[in-house]
């Protein structure tokens, strides 16, 4: 990354190696998703089905107390519980199951909005061949193969798991004198140094130190007063110089 | 511009917005803040777009980011189609539908009624085969159910009181879960409808057989004829539906599988409404008239068969005229 003869500023974007998938909308930005894994959703999978396992006995106990009108009760709980219960909450509640929602997940669109009727549908009626030959095999083959995490109901209705993204708090910045960088810094070099700055609470001296001392030739300095430079250079990207 | 100097011009603006975002996954947001929404939006993407183009740092583009997410998700919505339109549906989108997958239509009921008429003949004909598709306990059970001795026919005695609601209840359960696994077992290449249908087909047509072979005919015929209109033709249909999603796999023609796949799963998911409809309804004339003892069979046998005559005149000719515009 350091040289005096940076990329031009245009510098072509690497693919992040990473798991997020991009969407660009009418207003030409692009939407970073992140999928979630096989993990996490058999984790909410496990809630969802506590949940609903206590539901029907709570329910179940409860008609049993009005014999054959109870039983009818029952069944029509059963049906509801079993068939309704994800596609009820996932259209009503913003794509997100308690289940999701605890684990902090949500169902959209391939296209980025809010899931509806017909593709919740869709997905949880497969869910049944998902579930085949036993215990969740097929979707997890499937899930585990795709690069967006996609069981077979998620293929066929055009769906897709992610995270809710939840605000992060703002880190303080070491003070600093505000300086100019000394050699031309492309975009990902600029973001690069402001992590360094950002991040440097989350990380520990020695480990600053050797990051820090990489650029310290091209910052023209000793190895020992890298930190403080780039740091210099951090808040003189952020504010006035 | 200088980052510090970016955000401190917009950051109230970042705020009202988020709050509103707010009030709108809430659900309470007021219709007249909604005026400027799409002009917020708009311009929270614009200073998205600076900000990344800029290389301003993680901590000020992942928020915006994350504010214009939530604002795609407000403003972007797939149309419902079933809401709106839903008489428009069972007038004429649903016959239609199934008309213009005749074929797959065809298919289903052909390997459905087939194996439940044919099995029907062969357990009439060879009356120990039903133990080959059917437990004996089951049907035991069975033959007590349509015993002409019963008052009230399709269930055991001692549950005669108050039974018909338990009943459209169990129905309800129990057919539409067929129906439902009838159709997502087509995504394995089909061979899952294939087999419910066969399977299905099988399992009634043995129990239709043996039941006329031992006598109880004339309870049983009368009991099914009514719903069976609907509950068969739901079963077919289903069945259906499931080999369009089958069938878009192995021939996916033009598109990719992937896209295919998810273009029959949106036109299957609409005959599965239907399908829905149709064992409402068949769970309600099961519980609420089948099981009734008083008419005769003359009138039943009436009834049934204007039933089926209903469900076929709808599928084959309702909608086919054109209406007024909507």
């Amino acid at each position: 990354m350091p040289s005096p003869h940076a990329l031009p500023r245009t510098a072509p974007h690497i693919a992040p190696l990473d798991t997020r998938s991009q969407i660009e909308t009418p207003e030409g930005i692009d939407l970073l998703l992140r999928p979630a894994g096989l993990v996490v959703r058999a984790l909410a999978f496990s809630i969802d089905f506590s949940i609903r396992a206590t539901v029907m006995a709570a329910l179940f106990l409860l008609f049993s107390l009005f014999e054959s009108f109870g039983a009818g009760l029952s069944a029509i709980a059963l049906f509801l519980v079993t068939w309704w219960y994800m596609v009820l909450f996932e259209v009503l509640n913003q794509g997100r199951t308690p289940g999701k929602q605890i684990m902090g997940l949500r169902v959209i669109h391939d296209d980025g909005t809010p899931v509806g009727w017909t593709a919740s549908l869709i997905r949880n009626l497969l869910r049944f061949v998902d579930m085949l030959p036993f215990c969740y095999s097929l979707g997890a083959i499937s899930c585990l193969q795709h690069p967006q995490f996609k069981r077979l109901g998620d293929l066929a209705a055009g769906t897709l798991v992610v995270y809710r993204d939840k605000p992060r708090p703002r880190p303080v910045l070491p003070h600093a004198t505000p300086i100019i960088a000394p050699f031309v810094l492309n975009l990902e070099e600029q973001r690069a140094i402001l992590s360094f700055a950002e991040r440097q609470v989350e990380l520990s001296t020695e480990r600053t130190q050797e990051l820090a001392s990489i650029l310290a030739e091209p910052l023209q300095v000793s190895p020992a007063l890298a930190v403080p430079r780039l740091n210099g250079v951090a808040s003189g990207l952020l504010g006035p110089t | 511009m200088k980052q510090s100097l970016f955000e401190l011009r917009h950051q109230a603006d970042w705020q009202r917005f988020a709050e509103r975002l707010d009030a709108l996954e809430k659900g309470k947001a007021q219709a007249t803040s909604n005026e400027t929404f799409g002009r917020d939006y708009r311009r929270i993407c614009h200073q998205l777009a600076m900000a990344q183009e800029r290389g301003y740092s993680s901590h000020l583009v992942d928020p915006l980011q994350q504010l214009a997410m939530r604002g795609h998700q407000q403003l972007y919505r797939h149309r419902h189609p079933m809401g709106a339109q839903l008489l428009n549906f069972v007038l004429a989108g649903f016959p239609r539908l199934v008309r213009a997958e005749w074929r797959l239509v065809v298919i289903a009921s052909l390997l459905f009624f087939g194996s439940l008429i044919g099995m029907g003949l062969l357990v009439h004909g060879f009356p120990d085969l039903i133990y080959s598709v059917i437990d004996p306990e089951q049907v035991a059970e069975m033959e007590s159910m349509y015993d002409p001795q019963s008052s009230r026919i399709g269930q055991t005695l001692e549950r005669a009181a108050d039974a018909d609601w338990m009943m459209f209840g169990y129905y309800i359960m129990h057919n539409i879960g067929i129906a439902f696994q009838t159709y997502a077992t087509g995504l394995l290449f089909g061979l899952g409808s294939l087999f419910f249908l066969f399977f299905n087909g099988l399992t009634i047509g043995a129990v239709a057989g043996h039941l006329t072979g031992i006598g109880y005919g004339q309870t049983f015929w009368s009991f099914v004829i009514g719903h069976g209109a609907f509950e068969l033709t739901a079963i077919a249909l289903a069945g259906a539906a499931g080999l369009k999603l089958g069938w878009a796999l192995l021939a996916p023609g033009a598109l990719r599988r992937g896209e295919a796949l998810r273009r029959a799963a949106r036109t299957s998911v609409q005959l599965i409404y239907g399908v829905m409809l149709f064992l409402l309804i068949a769970a309600f004339i099961e519980a609420y008239w089948s099981s009734m003892t008083w008419p005769g069979p003359a009138i039943k046998y009436t009834v049934g068969a204007a039933l089926w005559a209903m469900v076929i005149a709808y599928l084959v000719f309702a909608g086919r005229a054109p209406h007024a515009p909507d």
